[in-house]
């Protein structure tokens, strides 16, 4: 048996390594505290086919220029923390790789229609609270606990109806690229008006006619153009776009 | 603390092409119904103009029928088909018609409300405005 183990000198040899290239990293820099307009810093760092956009930003932060302020944490999609502007397109960062945007020049920017605290990190605070505004949880009222089963059964097809929105992770990438946004700062945005759907849609929930009373304002659901890039960025595959025209269709009456 | 809004304003329309075809419709809508709001001024103003008798009347219908008279009327002929085919796929869209049904989504997450009737109408009425145009250009600059 140990003879055909390989040791790790034997090994060595063979193993394929990803041939390295090198890209320019651009990154754009704002401190409110100080600077009076965003600048933009370049970085010459080395790559593999497997590099995210995240990984190289920690390169740079790690071995050139610690002052970055950059927001990430799980790495891998889930956790909504790391979106940014990627070559001017809303992306979250651990989820882009390099060798993806056939580009030898990235440059990073933080997510439009977001404050900037500093450098890439945004400040979420209008964001959550369209979020609550229309209140993201099961309304009713008794609770499953009280009853005899504990639980509320739902076949598959009523779960299919909100699963895809319950996906959402909060990244608010739907909220940078929507071009609503752009111009009404008081705009509820894609993501909160699908997470009213994700409720509405749910047949455990009796909050409908509240939450339709909340998004049927001048700077809700109607301000709604049906462009479409909320989807066309959204990294989970949440389509806040159906889920804004479902939740209208409930209004102008073609859903009960 | 001090903040920078970071909003991308009315330059978060331009350059469409980043979000797909969907966003480039979007644009052209919002380009038609402006471009059709100015021609309804224009025509307003052009109109009363009979209210100044019939000479200032011809003196004003002179105007549309020069080169550069037809070439507006021609993009007004253009504006209007796309802004009319176009609305009607955004209506029924906005009534949840044609966007699809929700469901598991899976890698590669397309969306489904961004489908290819979506594109295919969104190219259609293009086309349909194109037609138009060229029609436009043949009944008044032919003979």
């Amino acid at each position: 048996m140990a003879a055909i183990t390989p040791k790790l000198s034997d090994e060595l040899p063979s193993t394929i390594v990803s041939p390295t290239s090198s890209v320019t990293l651009r990154i754009s820099k704002f401190n409110p505290k100080t600077d009076s307009s965003s600048s933009i810093e370049e970085f010459k760092v080395p790559v593999q086919k497997w590099t995210t956009v995240l990984d190289v930003i920690l390169s740079v932060k790690q071995h050139l220029d610690p002052s970055i302020a950059v927001r990430y944490s799980c790495r891998q999609a889930s956790c909504g923390s790391c979106g940014m502007k990627i070559n001017g397109k809303p992306a979250l960062a651990c989820y882009t790789k390099i060798s993806e945007l056939n580009s030898s020049v990235i440059t990073v920017e933080p997510m439009n229609n977001f404050p900037i605290l500093r450098d890439l990190a945004v400040d979420f605070t209008q964001f959550f609270s369209t979020h609550k505004k229309v209140r993201p949880y099961i309304i009713r009222d008794d609770s499953e606990i009280s009853e005899e089963t504990k639980e509320l059964l739902q076949t598959p097809k009523e779960v299919e109806e909100y699963l895809q929105f319950s996906y959402c992770i909060k990244c608010g990438l739907c909220n940078s690229a929507c071009p609503t946004m752009a111009t009404d700062s008081s705009f509820i945005g894609p993501q909160a008006l699908a997470q009213a759907y994700r409720y509405v849609a749910d047949n455990r929930d009796a909050g409908k006619k509240d939450r339709l009373k909340i998004i049927d304002d001048s700077h809700g659901i109607w301000r709604c153009h049906f462009a479409g890039s909320c989807s066309q960025v959204c990294p989970k595959g949440v389509d806040p776009a159906m889920g804004i025209q479902l939740l209208r269709g409930y209004l102008l009456g073609f859903r009960k | 603390m001090e903040r920078q809004s970071n909003r991308e304003g009315i330059k978060g329309w331009l350059n469409p092409g980043r979000y797909g075809l969907e966003r480039i419709a979007y644009w052209l809508m919002r380009l038609t119904g402006l471009g059709l709001l100015l021609y309804f001024i224009a025509h307003v103003f052009e109109t009363s103009s009979i209210v100044n008798g019939k000479e200032a009347w011809q003196k004003m219908l002179e105007l549309t029928q020069t080169t550069e008279g037809h070439i507006i009327l021609t993009i007004v002929i253009g504006m209007c088909v796309f802004h009319t085919a176009n609305g009607i796929r955004v209506m029924l869209g906005h009534g949840g018609v044609g966007v699809g049904k929700p469901g598991r989504p899976d890698y590669p997450y397309k969306p489904a409300s961004l489908n290819s009737r979506h594109k295919l109408c969104i190219l259609a009425s293009i086309g349909l405005a194109a037609l138009a145009m060229m029609y436009g250009l043949a009944v008044l600059f032919g003979d």
